[in-house]
């Protein structure tokens, strides 16, 4: 089995934000929430660097850990998911997120936030690959079709990687050492507890 | 930029009621799904589809799978990168995008705007059926009343003030079919003023680079990119404008560790990622192009033999150069000397080197000036004609290139033929219609204020209103306006009313006119923004998405896109509507003698055909929609970096991807097309060529033909003039021509067969010869660096209409006031005034405007897409840090942007940056549905209103038009910040 990853190459991230829409095409995401987005340091100054945010898929996820439910799961491919049947909205997860990917529909105190949304990894949730059940809950389930996820599937300098985390870091790996320069995979180390080696 | 740094919850909160029906409180996307998306998408599908079946579709959402699922292609309608777009259609419902990654273009790649393309279709905001201001209320009407009450008004002023009283704006985001078709559809009317975007947008750049070597368009294209060693981009954003072709420029970087170097008033995106940033002040290109040849001149980096061979007037370039010493560049431009030398050695020396610009060079009163010393640039240097050089010209819409080609323009009949006797003719052969009635479809234009009168045939050869002065048109006195009667009428199909600068003249104008009609998916600031109460029309017409059609991409690539869904609503496609018109105006039959039509509906591909038929001059005459969709279904096949498909495949073998114009003779010899222009390292008939001669045999002495330099196995090894029957007769090759082919050049010819030129010969014949003998049939000429027709033939350093540097005016003035395109041009009077007034006191930031890259043009499709909306949700204004102190202005607070015309202000939300300088503030021009602080929400019909509205920065731009295009001035004025 796979074990899939995001990868952000910041030298080529230059917030374009389509993979910020192509995720809200894809699963038909509603004006607020926001699974994936553009972040852009040092804006407007020499180093101004942007990098693609959304769940990392994380290692050990912290999410999972402090979820008082127990909603969160990992899947074979090590994507993250949730049942939005038992999540009781009550924010926990998005303070112990060290990316903020965790959304919600709602304004409000603990419980009061309604269910927690975040990035599939184009995966689904619980429900059985494909099936309607499970596309109104979370979306489409790329994965169950073969195809990666969109936003990195569409990324306009393929930037945003998606896939095996062995292959794409041998992509980025190449990358660097081809153009002499590389920030590093962003995130990594936060969410897998490894980076990649040039 | 702004609201993306917030929190989305702050955004939320105060688009909940704007954004109603999209999200209503709580977000539960079943009930999301149910109104927005696909069930307004599924609209037209109603009619045949129990609404089980739309539920299963919406349902299963866009990973649908098994054969139930159509996949269809069609073309991206933002910018001119040209990226495919795969739909996947279920029962007659876009239900979902996938990657293209076939198409060597974009490799399955998209943008903000093309990743989120499939909402167009669907949005709720569209117009939905025809709707008419009765009394300053909205009023809908049918189709055909519509029609009828339009063509009879437009009789109207016919008979009052002339054809010429009815101005038709068209689009660059019509197909090619529809281009040809308005143009078509404006010679019937009898008008030469019909215009588009490409006006404000590249107008420049076509008569600049046109009338230095032959053709106005990209010479390269945006793979071609990846073979540079250094890229300079000089007004160019392609980051925020361009994002995909980013992924061939950023290949460039890596893969060849190049230079990259931006230069720019304002830290861009794309500079971020530069290996050079250059920092200069606006409006001063030239200054800064001549400042590097000033370096390149001085240390003999300049390509000798190139300019030997190739280049006329490169001496008069050099006494030009001679004045911007290191010295007067800086105190100029604000660059200095250490930078300039260093990116004018990498320019020079770490070749292949191109340039790539866009509208920060253009739209500016010497836009053509500037881009005509980007070409000398780069023919100083050599770098044009080959692999990874070249003046790369990204275009701005989808099909800005095509709608240009194909003569949205009020200087020419389409394909550049201009509007000259021969062209006329040349046109009336191939729509076979006589020659004498469309002449007698122009006005009569009497003597005014001095100026003589003009027969019919002499205003037929007249060219019409430029875009950017309708306005003037309508407002200045009669006796000012050069043709029969003022302005009355605006046709307008696809185009913004917010992109054109000195908003509050042209709501002035629109108040005056008797009809305006905006036929377009959305309703656009033009129904909106002015008090218009009658005389109004809205007509609903569908995306490009929804018809067929050809896209000309930026770099001269044809791509066949086909209709994805039915329109949605009562919307038609342009076809349909200028067939309705014409049918009405009593010229359908003459208009589409040789084109099918059904149901009202003409064909897309006789529309191509015929455009194959009379498309000689720029070698559109080979793309025949069979090739087109041949390419479209073989894309993967196409090599990413040179475009071309293995010879030995059955179906496109040796064809360069798009049949790149010129793709010369018929579509039967199987031109491949031409990836790259001028290219002497390539046989013609691999896509080789020369340049144009197209300006003469020899001028003062000096040839003008090119010595020693030829293409790749040409029988003549020398330059040579362009083809005629003559010439062929001449060199004893008239034998090679079929008698078929000899008897079309005779009828043409008529007494005198000797002058039919290659691009007038309907047969094909006198290129296919050409081709088979390896000449190039437009002649081999050499390219010119003095361009003595133009105003200025060598580029001269002219101030901006509003200087910040008022001491620089009287050594670098704009040119003197005259008239231009039937109107006077007062730039000098009003600069002088500027300086008298000391304005730039009163204003002293500079403003310049541009472009993001979550909304386009004048924005009202993107705004009314959530998903793109979402991401920007108010107009702004950067500021810089200082200048922002100065005034006690906070990041993210409402600030007044006031202009130094018609005390224009504009009332817009304040992003405190370093990324402009001290005294520069810049404004995205994407946005309008506010006005001098009004909101003007109510004025659209209900229901249309795009989700975010804002100012227009084009309420405070000014007064300044280029010469040679009428190209309107939006980069550099002046304005004067106050917090709010």
């Amino acid at each position: 089995m796979a074990r899939m990853k995001f990868l952000c190459d910041a030298d080529r991230c230059i917030e374009c934000n389509a993979c910020v829409t192509a995720c809200k095409n894809e699963h038909e995401v509603p004006w607020g929430i926001n699974r994936r987005r553009v972040v852009t340091l040092n804006d407007g100054k020499p180093g101004e660097r942007s990098i693609s945010m959304a769940c990392m898929h994380c290692t050990d996820a912290p999410c999972a850990a402090v979820c008082p439910v127990n909603c969160f799961y990992t899947t074979a491919d090590a994507v993250v998911l949730h049942s939005k049947d038992l999540c009781i909205g009550c924010g926990y997860c998005f303070y112990a997120c060290p990316f903020g990917a965790p959304q919600y529909p709602r304004v409000g105190n603990f419980g009061s936030r309604g269910k927690m949304d975040k990035c599939t990894y184009c995966a689904g949730g619980p429900e059985a690959d494909l099936s309607t059940a499970e596309y109104e809950k979370y979306g489409s389930n790329r994965l169950a079709e073969g195809k990666l996820p969109l936003c990195a599937e569409m990324c306009s300098t393929k930037s945003l990687l998606a896939g095996d985390g062995d292959v794409i870091a041998q992509i980025y790996k190449e990358r660097v050492v081809r153009r002499g320069y590389g920030s590093g995979a962003w995130g990594w180390k936060t969410a897998y507890r490894e980076t990649v080696a040039i | 930029m702004l609201t993306k740094r917030k929190s989305g919850d702050a955004g939320r909160a105060k688009l909940q009621g704007l954004a109603a029906g999209l999200a209503s409180g709580t977000l539960d996307r079943r009930s999301f799904l149910r109104r927005s998306g696909l069930a307004a998408g599924g609209l037209a599908a109603l009619g045949s589809l129990q609404l089980g079946a739309v539920r299963k579709a919406e349902a299963a959402g866009s990973s649908v799978s098994g054969p139930s699922v159509q996949i269809k292609t069609n073309i991206c309608t933002h910018c001119s990168v040209g990226c495919t777009v795969k739909a996947e259609v279920v029962n007659g419902v876009w239900v979902g995008q996938e990657p293209g990654w076939e198409s060597p273009i974009n490799r399955g790649s998209h943008c903000a705007k093309g990743a989120a393309i499939r909402e167009l279709v669907h949005s709720e905001r569209r117009l939905k059926y025809p709707l008419k201001l009765v009394n300053g209320v909205w009023t809908k009407i049918g189709w055909d009343v519509a029609i009828n009450e339009i063509g009879d008004k437009m009789m109207e002023l016919r008979q009052q003030s002339g054809a010429d009283s009815v101005y038709w704006l068209g689009s660059a985001k019509f197909t090619n079919e529809a281009s040809y078709l308005m143009r078509k559809f404006g010679a019937f009317w009898g008008t030469n003023s019909i215009d588009h975007q490409a006006r404000i947008c590249h107008s420049t750049t076509v008569a600049g680079v046109a009338n230095t070597w032959g053709y106005g368009a990209q010479t390269n294209s945006y793979n071609d990119i990846r073979n540079a060693k250094t890229m300079l981009f000089i007004g160019s954003n392609a980051a925020e404008a361009h994002p995909v072709a980013m992924q061939h420029l950023l290949a460039s970087k890596e893969l060849n560790r190049g230079n990259m170097i931006v230069c720019d008033p304002r830290f861009t995106r794309t500079a971020a990622h530069a290996t050079e940033y250059v920092r200069f002040r606006s409006g001063t290109d030239i200054p800064v192009i001549w400042g590097m040849l000033w370096h390149i001149f001085q240390n003999g980096w300049e390509d000798k033999d190139f300019i030997a061979q190739r280049v006329y007037g490169m001496d008069d370039v050099r006494k030009e150069v001679a004045k911007w010493t290191p010295d007067e560049v800086e105190r100029v431009t604000g660059v200095p000397e250490a930078q300039m030398k260093r990116i004018a050695f990498q320019f020079s020396n770490e070749k292949p080197a191109t340039l790539i610009w866009c509208m920060g060079a253009t739209q500016h009163t010497v836009g053509t000036a500037n881009v005509r010393a980007f070409c000398i640039l780069c023919l100083a240097t050599g770098n044009v004609g080959k692999p990874g050089t070249g003046a790369n010209i990204f275009r701005g819409h989808t099909n800005v290139q095509g709608a240009t080609d194909l003569g949205l323009d009020i200087t020419t009949l389409p394909l550049y033929y201009g509007l000259v006797e021969g062209a006329w003719k040349h046109w009336a052969r191939v729509w076979d219609v006589d020659y004498d009635w469309l002449q007698a479809q122009f006005d009569e234009v009497p003597a005014k204020a001095g100026r003589p009168a003009r027969t019919k045939k002499q205003n037929m050869e007249t060219p019409g209103i430029t875009s950017t002065r309708w306005a003037d048109a309508t407002n200045l006195p009669e006796d000012q306006i050069d043709q029969k009667g003022r302005l009355r009428a605006m046709i307008v199909m696809g185009h913004g009313g917010n992109t054109v600068s000195r908003i509050p003249e042209m709501v002035k104008a629109l108040e005056k006119l008797d009809l305006l009609v905006v036929a377009d998916p959305h309703p656009t600031t033009f129904a909106a923004i002015s008090g218009r109460k009658n005389g109004t029309y809205l007509l609903p017409i569908c995306t490009s998405l929804e018809m067929d059609g050809s896209r000309t991409a930026s770099n001269r690539s044809l791509q066949w896109g086909e209709q994805i869904v039915q329109p949605a609503f009562e919307s038609k496609n342009d076809y349909e509507v200028m067939y309705m018109l014409a049918k009405k105006l009593g010229f359908a039959d003459k208009m589409f003698k040789n084109i099918k039509v059904e149901n009202n509906v003409p064909s897309a591909e006789d529309l191509l055909r015929e455009i194959n038929r009379g498309g000689w001059s720029t070698g559109y005459c080979g793309q025949s929609p069979e090739r087109l969709k041949a390419h479209m279904k073989n894309q993967a096949k196409f090599d990413l970096v040179t475009l071309r498909a293995p010879k030995d495949d059955p179906e496109v073998g040796g064809d360069y991807y798009g049949l790149p114009w010129p793709c010369w003779g018929k579509p039967e010899i199987r031109h491949p097309g031409t990836p790259i222009l001028y290219n002497t390292n390539l046989h013609v008939k691999d896509g080789g060529g020369c340049f144009r001669a197209r300006f003469g045999i020899e001028r003062n002495g000096q040839t003008l033909l090119a010595e020693d330099s030829f293409s790749l196995g040409s029988d003549l090894t020398d330059g040579y003039p362009e083809f005629t029957y003559g010439m062929l007769k001449k060199l004893g090759w008239e034998g090679d021509l079929t008698a078929e082919e000899r008897a079309t050049i005779t009828r043409i010819g008529g007494a005198n067969p000797d002058t039919v030129s290659w691009a007038i010969d309907l047969s094909g014949g006198i290129q296919r010869v050409c081709l088979e003998h390896g000449v190039m049939h437009y002649g081999n000429g050499k390219a010119r660096a003095n361009a003595w027709n133009l105003p200025d033939p060598v580029p001269v350093h002219r101030e901006p209409i509003y200087t910040p540097r008022p001491d620089l005016v009287a050594k670098y003035p704009t040119r003197p006031d005259a008239r231009e395109f039937r109107l006077p041009n007062i730039g000098f009077s009003v600069q002088k005034a500027a300086v008298d007034k000391g304005i730039s006191k009163q204003f002293p930031i500079i403003l310049s405007s541009g472009r993001l890259v979550e909304y386009e043009g004048g924005g009202e499709e993107t705004r009314s897409n959530p998903w793109l909306a979402e991401l920007q949700q108010d107009m702004f204004v950067e500021v810089n840090v200082t200048d922002a102190a100065e005034r006690g202005i906070k990041d993210g607070s409402w600030v007044w942007v006031l202009g130094p015309e018609n005390d224009a202000k504009t009332k817009v939300k304040a992003l405190v940056t370093e990324r402009v300088g001290r005294g520069v503030a810049w404004m995205p021009f994407h946005f309008s549905g506010w006005y001098q602080g009004v909101d003007q929400r109510g004025n659209y019909p209900p229901g249309t209103d795009p989700v975010v509205l804002g100012e227009s920065v084009n309420t405070v731009t000014t007064y300044g038009f280029d010469p040679v295009t009428g190209m309107h001035e939006t980069k550099v004025t002046l304005c004067q910040i106050r917090a709010a």
